[in-house]
């Protein structure tokens, strides 16, 4: 991927998502992650190469929330749905399943600054529930929240990872986040990105929250972090 | 340790203490400030009135406050006192109100229609600036030309000096749409009308009720300017301060110039409510429930 004012941002870099996978994509800043997932969703057009994803139901999560600060949860949960022209009743439905899902049951009629980070950042999440994603995007969605929201959210996420069946992928700086989450972890080189390693995760499923202090959790996380450290210099 | 503990609940306490205070202020805080300048300002009135006039310059120049109230305030006539100022009140009040609505309209379209394309904002955006920097003084005959002596002349006039902060806040408002927003909906591949309405107008709502408030202020002071220049049909009460400044009828002058300026204020003040109920829910700028 070149962008018109020269910039070289991703590199012979080749993957394949397949259902129920859920892949992490780290690497250092600036090394064309979410690039990547800007090509992958359609947002931007790739320079050369090819990129096949099934668009007919895509979830898109932003490093913000980015609700509408004018409507309330549920308004805002609708949106996309309301956007595509799902029905009405349809709509409502799917609405009221995707805020329990997220657990905001209670705070349909708030306002994004009546939330917490972390629950505008489930709004946004539900968001793209409703439209019972195949495809599922994160552009380090949780970045700008503290570590304790942040493990809260990777744990909800996991729990519909496995009840919504969506292939998944994961930008993110945060090592611990990729191989909690993931069944597959690819590590980026610094601009112009390219695949390092590829890393499949064997952690079973369900996972739970002490995973996170299991030898081999560790073990793989430093790998990971070898490989960053290794394609930075 | 335990000093510590009281350090911190001390200042918790005296943070909410703060924020009593602060939610419930005691009533003379509140009406006190105000109360007392108004009465300094009637005082320095009454000092220039009295002691800095002679008896000749006070009924000329400075009448003082009671004999504004007495001849002109208490006067209930049809050709004398409070009554015809407050017709001419009414005729300027509905010149301004009109023009602001033509304002509102022409200048939120001019605005939607310039944030389509790069282009058409370069384009048109030489025109919004010519409406604002013409002199009003300099385009009288020509308007008088065109559109003759009477009211829709003044309405002109109004829209004249409205639109251009109607333009700009607007166009500000809807270009300020946030990057992801608009990420957002063309994931959704909605339509350029959809995104305009559902994201771009209501973001800039808090910009075009700033612009707004500006151009309500300047529609009034278009129409009471206008009175001046376009005399003819019903009298408005720039005419009327005219007039009575030229009759040595002070009081009634005095009087009028009060009333008007307590329209633009009531004006003002209006719109800064409409604004704040508007915008309570989601904008920072109108203090509502958090």
């Amino acid at each position: 991927m070149v962008f018109p004012d020269g910039t070289h941002a991703v590199d012979d870099v080749s993957f394949d998502v397949r259902p129920g996978e859920f892949v992490s994509v780290v690497g250092p800043s600036g090394c064309g992650k979410s690039t990547l997932l800007r090509i992958a969703s359609g947002l931007e057009r790739h320079t050369s190469g090819e990129c096949e994803v099934d668009r007919s139901s895509l979830g898109y999560i932003f490093q913000d929330a980015t609700l509408l600060p004018w409507r309330t949860v549920r308004r805002n949960v609708e949106l996309n749905a309301e956007l595509q022209g799902m029905p009405k009743e349809e709509r409502a439905a799917k609405v009221e399943q995707a805020i329990k899902l997220v657990s905001l049951t209670g705070h349909e009629n708030k306002y994004p600054k009546q939330l917490s980070g972390g629950m505008k950042m489930r709004c946004s999440v539900a968001r793209s529930l409703v439209l019972n994603p195949k495809v599922f995007l994160f552009d380090e969605p949780f970045g700008a929240l503290d570590e304790i929201t942040r493990e809260n959210l990777n744990d909800e996420l996991i729990r519909l990872f496995q009840s919504e069946r969506f292939a998944g992928v994961f930008i993110t700086h945060s090592i611990a986040e990729a191989v909690f989450l993931s069944t597959r972890v690819i590590v980026m080189s610094a601009r112009p990105g390219r695949i390092v390693a590829d890393y499949q995760v064997p952690f079973a499923f369900p996972r739970v929250h002490d995973l996170r202090y299991d030898a081999a959790f560790a073990e793989l996380s430093g790998k990971i972090s070898h490989d960053l450290k290794g394609s930075h210099s | 340790m335990s000093e510590a503990t009281d350090g911190i609940t001390s200042a918790v306490a005296a943070v909410e203490a703060n924020q009593r205070r602060r939610s419930g202020e005691a009533w003379w805080k509140v009406f006190l400030p105000p109360v007392v300048m108004f009465g300094a300002v009637i005082g320095v009135w009454y000092f220039v009135s009295y002691v800095m006039m002679d008896e000749r310059r006070r009924g000329i120049a400075l009448p003082p406050p009671h004999e504004i109230v007495d001849k002109a305030l208490l006067v209930w006539h049809p050709k004398k006192g409070i009554r015809p100022i407050l017709e001419a009140m009414l005729t300027t009040g509905r010149v301004a109100l009109i023009g602001l609505l033509i304002a509102v309209v022409l200048g939120m379209t001019t605005a939607i229609v310039m944030n389509l394309s790069k282009s058409l904002e370069r384009a048109i955006f030489p025109y919004a600036v010519v409406i604002q920097t013409l002199p009003i003084l300099a385009l009288v005959p020509i308007i008088q030309l065109w559109f003759g002596f009477a009211l829709t002349s003044r309405v002109l006039v109004c829209v004249l000096i409205a639109i251009f902060p109607i333009i700009t806040n607007t166009l500000f408002g809807l270009q300020s749409a946030d990057r992801m927003h608009h990420d957002l909906f063309t994931l959704n591949r909605t339509s350029r009308f959809t995104r305009l309405w559902k994201m771009e107008l209501p973001g800039a709502m808090p910009a075009i009720f700033t612009g707004l408030r500006i151009a309500a202020g300047g529609s009034v002071i278009g129409a009471i300017v206008g009175d001046f220049f376009f005399r003819k049909g019903e009298i408005g009460i720039g005419r009327l301060i005219d007039n009575y400044s030229k009759d040595l009828r002070v009081e009634e002058a005095f009087l009028a110039a009060g009333v008007s300026s307590l329209f633009g204020i009531i004006i003002f003040v209006f719109f800064g409510w409409l604004s704040n109920r508007a915008l309570r829910n989601w904008h920072d700028s109108a203090r509502g429930r958090t």
